[in-house]
């Protein structure tokens, strides 16, 4: 490539274009040097970030984990700032729970759009649907935030919360301590929107996947006499199920990552979420909720590590995606 | 096999899935409608001439506004668009232009971890980098995290829309004896050029959305700078900004301050989708 490049300047310098004169030999390989030292530099700067990220949140979390222990602070249960005690489990299992939920109840409404625009709707059609699930993926998450504050949690308190605590507290009384309180403001309010956040971002990511199977693939069973379903259901979506699988790897991993639509709506408690309705925090929304208000060290520090134990989580997460886009999308195994 | 079964199946697989992209969109369409409607009725034109001030001001029927939220973002986040651009198409133009450098693996495998990144751990870095030992919150800590939430997913786009322009251009370039960085410049990047401002434009969106990274950084204001006009007075001190005003209001006691926060919400939303149909008008328009 290089070699190639000094042979074409060779010829250029009996060329009179004035936009070439910057072509001559030397030229070219100390502008070829100094773009290449810039591009470097840029290229460097997002990996200096990403390793400053993991040396910062690891020297802040060091107090904490040498107090506590790398297990002991991650399985602590204990989150009790005026004691000095500090156990992450009541968010990781928070954060963990809602992001679970919010995927597995968003995943086959998301499937069923990414097909429909992909597969079963006239172009006009998939082109407005389209258009609609990349514009809901750009919503800001603080307005899905204060629609849920102020509308949402309210009606769902009111017409579904407290009619079945109410019913639960006279007929099976013996249930109650596992609804909890349903003051609006908990573990299923917090899920149901982080579902209506990540959907659209799992939908785009599979209708992607979709499009990309080869059209032969359907040809094929279609002319084996396949109805259109199992035409999707026997070519199309295996052939898909990578891009798929890592469309909703990543969209858990945004889910886990998401904060502000979490933190509006979780309750904020610093207990281990073992009731329903009740309120719990995840990973991000105790940070935010609680780092302003940090004024002991050691309180800060273990909000860090709280934010420690993040970063690897969305580590894996993400390098969990990547991989499994690499073996299971077909024609990229050698990538 | 039963003809009549499985074209049957094929009926009721398509009901569920008209079924399940109605579940889908309809929530998300009312959420629009809702902050659309609520947003409307609570603007006027002191929201974008006041500042917000304490809550006895809502209170006491005084006028407020956001005009602090909405310099502050437009300050905040035009000052991490020019600190993001550079570098994100910088190292786009690493990962598709120089395929065969060292760096290039571990950088595409970071950029793309740095993309999934929680936003509010890009903000407990620059916390921890320039907040804590400036001894201040600023805006241009603000601008710094947001800086890092638009870099990958521009470095990204970046690299797409590069590998998508043909190699003849490149090859065409070079037999006129260009040096590589001269074809980069001179006739891959307008080619690429519509892909770059979208993939920009997808950042800028992103980004301005973001309320977790400026909560710990820009930390929010309720009042204007004695000098409005100045940049720099957002930049220095702790400044305000839409989607961190936005939770601010949304959690408060207040009722003025919700209606306040619908009227963020709609501002909020408008420049995303605006920013966003942009973008995508673009994308269009030259494939």
């Amino acid at each position: 490539m290089a070699r190639a490049g000094n042979k074409a300047q060779a010829t250029a310098r009996t060329c009179k274009e004035p936009d070439l004169r910057l072509t001559t030999r030397t030229g070219g390989r100390i502008g070829d040097k100094a773009f290449l030292t810039i591009l470097t530099i840029f290229g460097l700067s997002v990996v200096a970030i990403a390793v400053l990220m993991a040396w910062t949140l690891g020297r802040d979390a060091t107090e904490p984990i040498q107090r506590f222990g790398f297990f002991g602070f991650l399985t602590g249960t204990r989150w009790d700032p005026v004691s000095g005690n500090f156990g992450a489990w009541p968010f990781v299992l928070g954060t963990l729970v809602t992001s679970v939920a919010a995927l597995a109840l968003s995943f086959l409404p998301a499937l069923g759009l990414a097909i429909l625009s992909a597969e079963y709707a006239p172009k006009w059609i998939a082109t407005i649907v389209d258009y609609i699930v990349d514009l809901l993926a750009a919503i800001p998450s603080v307005v899905l935030g204060i629609w849920g504050i102020l509308v949402l949690a309210p009606t769902l308190r009111d017409n579904v919360y407290r009619p079945i605590y109410e019913w639960a507290a006279t007929n099976a009384p013996s249930q109650v301590g596992w609804l909890g309180n349903p003051t609006g403001y908990g573990l299923v309010t917090a899920t149901l929107v982080l579902a209506l956040m990540i959907v659209p971002y799992t939908t785009a990511l599979a209708r992607d996947a979709i499009r990309l199977v080869p059209s032969e693939q359907r040809e094929a069973a279609w002319g084996l006499g396949a109805t259109r379903w199992e035409v999707l259901r026997m070519a199309v979506l295996p052939y898909a199920r990578g891009g798929i699988a890592a469309g909703a790897v990543l969209s858990f991993g945004r889910a886990l990552g998401e904060t502000m639509a979490v933190a509006m709506l979780i309750g904020n408690s610093s207990r281990l979420p073992l009731t329903l309705f009740g309120p719990a925090s995840s990973m991000p929304s105790v940070i935010v909720n609680e780092f302003r208000e940090a004024v002991d060290a050691l309180h800060l520090s273990s909000l860090m590590a709280i934010g420690f134990y993040l970063f690897i989580i969305s580590l894996v997460v993400n390098l969990g995606a990547a991989w499994i886009q690499r073996r299971l999308v077909p024609g990229n195994a050698g990538l | 096999m039963n003809l009549k079964r499985r074209y049957m199946r094929d009926r009721l697989m398509l009901i569920l899935i008209v079924l399940a992209s109605l579940v889908v969109l309809t929530p998300l369409l009312i959420v629009l409608w809702y902050v659309a409607s609520q947003g409307i009725s609570a603007l006027n034109i002191d929201f974008f001439t006041k500042d917000l001030g304490s809550p006895t001001r809502a209170q006491f029927g005084q006028a407020t506004g956001l005009a602090q939220a909405i310099a502050g973002t437009f300050v905040i986040d035009m000052t991490a668009l020019l600190m993001a651009v550079p570098v994100g198409i910088g190292a786009g133009m690493m990962l598709a232009e120089y395929k065969e450098h060292p760096l290039n693996p571990l950088l595409r495998v970071l950029n793309d971890t740095m993309n999934g990144m929680p936003a509010i751990l890009k903000g407990l870095l620059i916390f921890t980098l320039v907040v804590r030992p400036s001894g201040t919150f600023s805006g241009f800590a603000g601008s710094l995290a947001l800086g890092i939430v638009m870099l990958p997913i521009i470095a990204r786009a970046t690299e797409g829309a590069l590998t998508l322009v043909p190699w003849s251009i490149r090859e065409a370039g070079l037999a006129l004896g260009l040096p590589r960085w001269r074809v980069i410049l001179a006739a891959v990047l307008p080619v690429a050029r519509p892909g770059l401002v979208t993939g920009v434009l997808i950042a800028f969106a992103r980004a301005a959305g973001e309320a977790a990274p400026l909560l710990l950084t820009s930390l929010g204001n309720n009042f204007l700078p004695r000098n409005p006009w100045n940049p720099l007075e957002y930049l220095t001190k702790a400044a305000d900004t839409l989607p961190q005003r936005l939770y601010s209001l949304a959690v408060s006691p207040y009722q003025q301050w919700h209606a306040m926060g619908w009227a963020a919400g709609i501002i909020l939303l408008l420049l995303v989708i605006v920013v966003f149909l942009v973008g995508r008008w673009l994308t269009r328009r030259n494939h």
